[in-house]
């Protein structure tokens, strides 16, 4: 019981994350930026309104939104139960998180196809693209990890570790990762609908109301999922105990280590320019480095 | 009589009922699938040659993975290969068909040859066909010699795998036969390769040293890297599906490989788990090849091409052929709940329970393989989303994709029964790997009783002390949950009817095909990330009418096969050349030609004696 609140707040809270990033870029640009529960009127406004369907689109458009939030929520219940309980799932570990991301995307990315535009298809490649890239520097810093801590459990770093120079340096891998899957600058633009540069954003193009909302929803969560992931490799903290004052001091502190993590993400989104497609391969090339000297560093011990 | 013939030339131990088990799972449906998809298009007289093919292909493959004697086994291998080729060529009218047909059995019998040596070594110290007379013989076998038959083991069933750079024949023959041959070819015939690489290799001669796991291992990685960079770029989707066997073939050898690199390292118990990784991939595999070179046959046969640029919105116009591709693709790209994911879960799962025992650089050298894969199933994942997506959806490209229609029953109950297979293979997971731990442990001669793989309630638990768990159902029932309180939350929130409208089209207002992505521009950025290995060319042309109106744009790309131009072409210039040059010594004197017979028997009179 007292998980299934924790999981509701923690998807209740997901969209703040995204809402804080762009508060933090605006104010260090020295504009004044729109509120951060602007992702909140968003998906009210979205979820209030109809919505248009392609007439070339099949049942694969009208699905995918569901499959996209459901796979998410899949993965959100993996990560939650290591880090929230630090009981071992039964249902899966690190891996299986990766794989059961990769339905969602799939399933997005033939949706793209779907409507017959050349937005979705371009989107399509390209997501299948980066998304391909990063599965080899995801695998090193999974197998960093587990070296460390001994199994891909996801839970198995769940717990109040200290931090090593291995874990510091997957948390980096990990971080570059997360900023190609997110769709954030310097690989992906959120804030832009310019056909040159879109990934995630040419996908969804064709996406309105409901529908789109799901999915947007469904980003947030995994937006978070990948910053948990990133703030127990460097700010560990135990599972979640005690008495309801503790519990909530104990969320708070959770929520402001991936606020740490999210001022770091519009930093970086401030300082760098976007690349050209192709040297996002170089991009993740380098987080498929580091994931290799973090495993040289768990094998040494350090 | 019989009984002599049971128990001298038969061997029935649990890794030859597995393959046999293979066998059945897939022929049957494809058997049903081939009434409906021969009718209409070939005469009578050439659908009773076809079934009659058939019926000798399927009962030399079951008698090669039953068979417990060497010069039997090689009967019935060149038996297997002849009637494939037979039925590689059956679309005589196709001028590929020969050429296709020509490079299998040169290929296949080169391999043979190989295949063919190892065993004369073998004889040599064992004096005797029979496996179990061997398996004890090769015990006294120096290391040397064991390394040399290894190697010709290697080529020999490497060759009929389709391991890189062997691979040549694949992509040539696989597309060319009917497709349900084709699903048998790339489902079961050249997982008999695997099975003589577990059997010969792992059973007879034990692996005697380490660098033979790690040597499987990287030619594993080669082959599953190159052929799901050959299938990005391939646009016959039947030539794409053949060179994801390359790949698939890749990730069962890594299953093997590890098996075998552990087993050098006294790690019995990894040693076990990587060869039921192995095992399952393998069996995954054929089900779901076999699934979508079925799903393949019914487009082609409905639409009359294999091109994907020439097809699209067959979703609508053949809705359970793209439901049944759709599950195959998904279970070949690994995703969960379904039957690819388990195996490719349980094969990373082995190159990390593998680096917790493994010492200093070979956990680097695992954690590296274990990189290489998940690029390999990233990369086909991005294949998948092409081949369904161009295919099924969007609009139609051309007027044969337009008129399509759903095919006949019996195909149709030839695909739902393998695609049903694709979601009990991923749901039943601890189950089935129950079974193939004994397989496993046979093949690999090692007491499992001590050993727990340790399942409850469908939860597969790697390895007790760490206690890695998956459960696919749970993940499915998870799926399933969120889904319907997804769907629930949309329909409830708001009850505005979805206004179905035209696509986007800025302001373009003729929106057709012509504006859809193709399955060429979905893969260019696979084609310069990977142009290293792929030397793309391409070619552009503005034909102008004037110099600011340009009245056509050509455009012409193609990518290098670095394999048959670097090692193949020039091969074949070379034997042409000496060929030639023997022709000297073939004067046409039949005197001649009697001393040539004598010498010829001189020297293998000497060889025999010295051997």
């Amino acid at each position: 019981m007292k998980l299934i609140l924790h999981i509701f707040v923690f998807i209740l809270v997901s969209p703040l994350l995204s809402g804080l990033i762009s508060k933090i870029k605006n104010n260090l640009r020295m504009r004044k930026g729109q509120s951060i529960f602007q992702p909140y009127y968003n998906l009210t406004k979205l979820f209030s309104k109809g919505e248009v369907i392609s007439e070339t689109a099949s049942w694969i458009f009208r699905v995918a939104p569901f499959v996209v939030l459901s796979s998410t929520l899949t993965a959100a219940i993996l990560v939650l139960v290591g880090f929230f309980n630090n009981s071992i799932h039964q249902m899966g570990d690190f891996i299986a998180l990766i794989f059961i991301f990769a339905l969602g995307r799939f399933f997005l990315s033939l949706a793209a196809l779907d409507t017959g535009s050349s937005f979705g298809g371009m989107g399509s490649s390209r997501e299948m693209f980066i998304s391909s890239l990063v599965e080899p520097a995801m695998f090193m810093v999974i197998f960093a990890v587990s070296l460390q801590f001994g199994s891909t459990n996801i839970s198995a770093f769940g717990s109040l570790h200290t931090v090593s120079a291995s874990s510091i340096v997957a948390a980096v891998a990990l971080f570059l990762i997360v900023i190609a899957e997110t769709s954030r600058i310097p690989v992906d633009n959120q804030e832009t609908h310019l056909e040159l540069t879109m990934i995630h954003e040419a996908m969804v193009l064709e996406y309105s109301g409901r529908s789109l909302a799901l999915i947007e929803l469904a980003s947030y969560i995994k937006q978070m999922i990948y910053f948990s992931l990133i703030a127990q490799l460097i700010f560990p903290v135990g599972p979640s105990e005690g008495n309801f004052t503790q519990i909530i001091l104990w969320f708070l502190w959770y929520l402001s280590r991936l606020g740490i993590i999210a001022l770091v993400v519009a930093l970086v989104e401030i300082s760098v320019a976007k690349m050209r497609l192709f040297r996002a391969a170089d991009f993740l090339g380098f987080a498929f480095v580091l994931g290799v000297i973090a495993t040289v560093c768990a094998i040494l011990g350090v | 009589m019989t009984d002599f013939l049971l128990q001298k030339l038969f061997l029935f131990d649990p890794l030859s009922i597995f393959f046999l088990a293979v066998i059945l799972i897939i022929c049957i449906p494809s058997l049903i699938y081939s009434f409906g998809y021969l009718k209409g298009e070939y005469s009578a007289a050439k659908i009773a040659l076809a079934q009659i093919l058939l019926f000798f292909f399927v009962s030399s493959m079951v008698l090669v993975v039953s068979v417990s004697n060497c010069l039997v086994f090689l009967l019935f291998w060149e038996i297997m290969s002849l009637v494939s080729y037979f039925l590689v060529i059956f679309d005589i009218k196709h001028s590929k068909s020969i050429r296709a047909g020509l490079i299998y059995i040169v290929m296949t019998h080169i391999g043979t040859a190989f295949i063919i040596g190892a065993f004369v070594v073998l004889y040599k110290y064992s004096r005797s066909f029979d496996f179990l007379a061997i398996k004890n013989a090769v015990q006294a076998m120096p290391l040397q010699t064991k390394n040399i038959v290894f190697l010709l083991f290697l080529i020999g069933f490497g060759t009929k795998a389709g391991i890189v750079p062997l691979h040549i024949w694949l992509p040539y023959a696989h597309p060319q036969a009917p497709s349900h041959i084709s699903s048998i070819m790339s489902g079961v015939m050249i997982k008999t390769a695997i099975y003589g690489i577990i059997r010969f290799v792992i059973f007879e001669l034990g692996v005697a040293s380490s660098w033979w796991g790690a040597l499987v291992l990287i030619l594993a990685i080669i082959s599953c890297l190159a052929g799901v960079i050959y299938a990005l770029m391939e646009h016959d989707i039947k030539r794409l599906l053949a060179y994801h066997s390359v790949e698939n073939i890749g990730i069962i050898l890594l299953g093997v490989g590890l098996g075998m690199f552990f087993i050098s390292l006294n790690l019995p118990y990894l040693a076990v788990f990587s060869l039921i990784a192995g095992l399952y991939h393998l069996i995954n595999h054929a089900i779901f090849k076999g699934l979508l070179f079925l799903c393949a046959g019914s487009v082609y046969k409905t639409t009359g091409t294999r091109n994907i640029e020439k097809l699209g919105g067959l979703i609508k116009k053949m809705p359970y052929t793209a439901a049944c591709f759709l599950l195959g693709a998904l279970a070949i790209s690994a995703l969960p709940p379904f039957n690819g994911f388990v195996s490719e879960w349980l094969t990373l799962q082995a190159f990390i329970l593998g680096a917790f025992d493994v010492i200093g650089g070979n956990k680097l050298f695992l954690g590296l393989c274990g990189a290489m894969l998940a690029l390999t199933s990233g990369l086909a994942a991005a294949c998948f989303v092409k081949a369904f997506g161009v295919t099924f959806l969007g609009q139609a490209r051309s007027y044969h994709a337009h008129n399509a229609k759903e095919v006949s029953l019996s195909m149709k109950i030839g695909m739902s029964f393998l695609a049903l297979l694709t979601v009990i293979f991923g749901l039943a997971a601890a189950l089935i790997i129950k079974l193939l731990a004994k397989v496993s442990a046979s093949a690999l001669g090692i007491d499992i009783s001590s050993m727990s793989f340790s399942i409850n309630n469908f939860t597969l638990s790697v390895q007790p002390a760490k206690g890695v768990y998956l459960s696919t159902p749970m993940v499915a029932l998870g799926l399933i949950i969120f889904g319907v309180v997804s769907f629930v939350i949309y329909r409830v929130i708001n009850s505005y009817k979805p206004r179905v409208y035209k696509t986007w089209d800025c302001g373009y207002y003729k929106l057709d095909s012509a504006n859809e992505y193709t399955a060429t521009a979905f893969s260019k950025p696979f084609r310069i990330a990977f142009s290293f290995f792929l030397l793309p060319y391409r070619r552009t042309q503005k034909i102008r009418e004037s110099f600011y109106h340009v009245k056509s744009f050509s455009y012409e790309t193609r990518t290098t096969k670095i394999f048959k131009k670097y090692i193949y072409d020039p091969t074949l210039v070379l034997v042409l050349r000496v060929a030639k040059s023997m022709r000297k010594i073939q004067p046409g004197s039949i005197h001649l030609y009697l001393g040539y017979i004598f010498i010829t028997l001189l020297l293998m009179i000497m060889f025999m004696s010295k051997f």
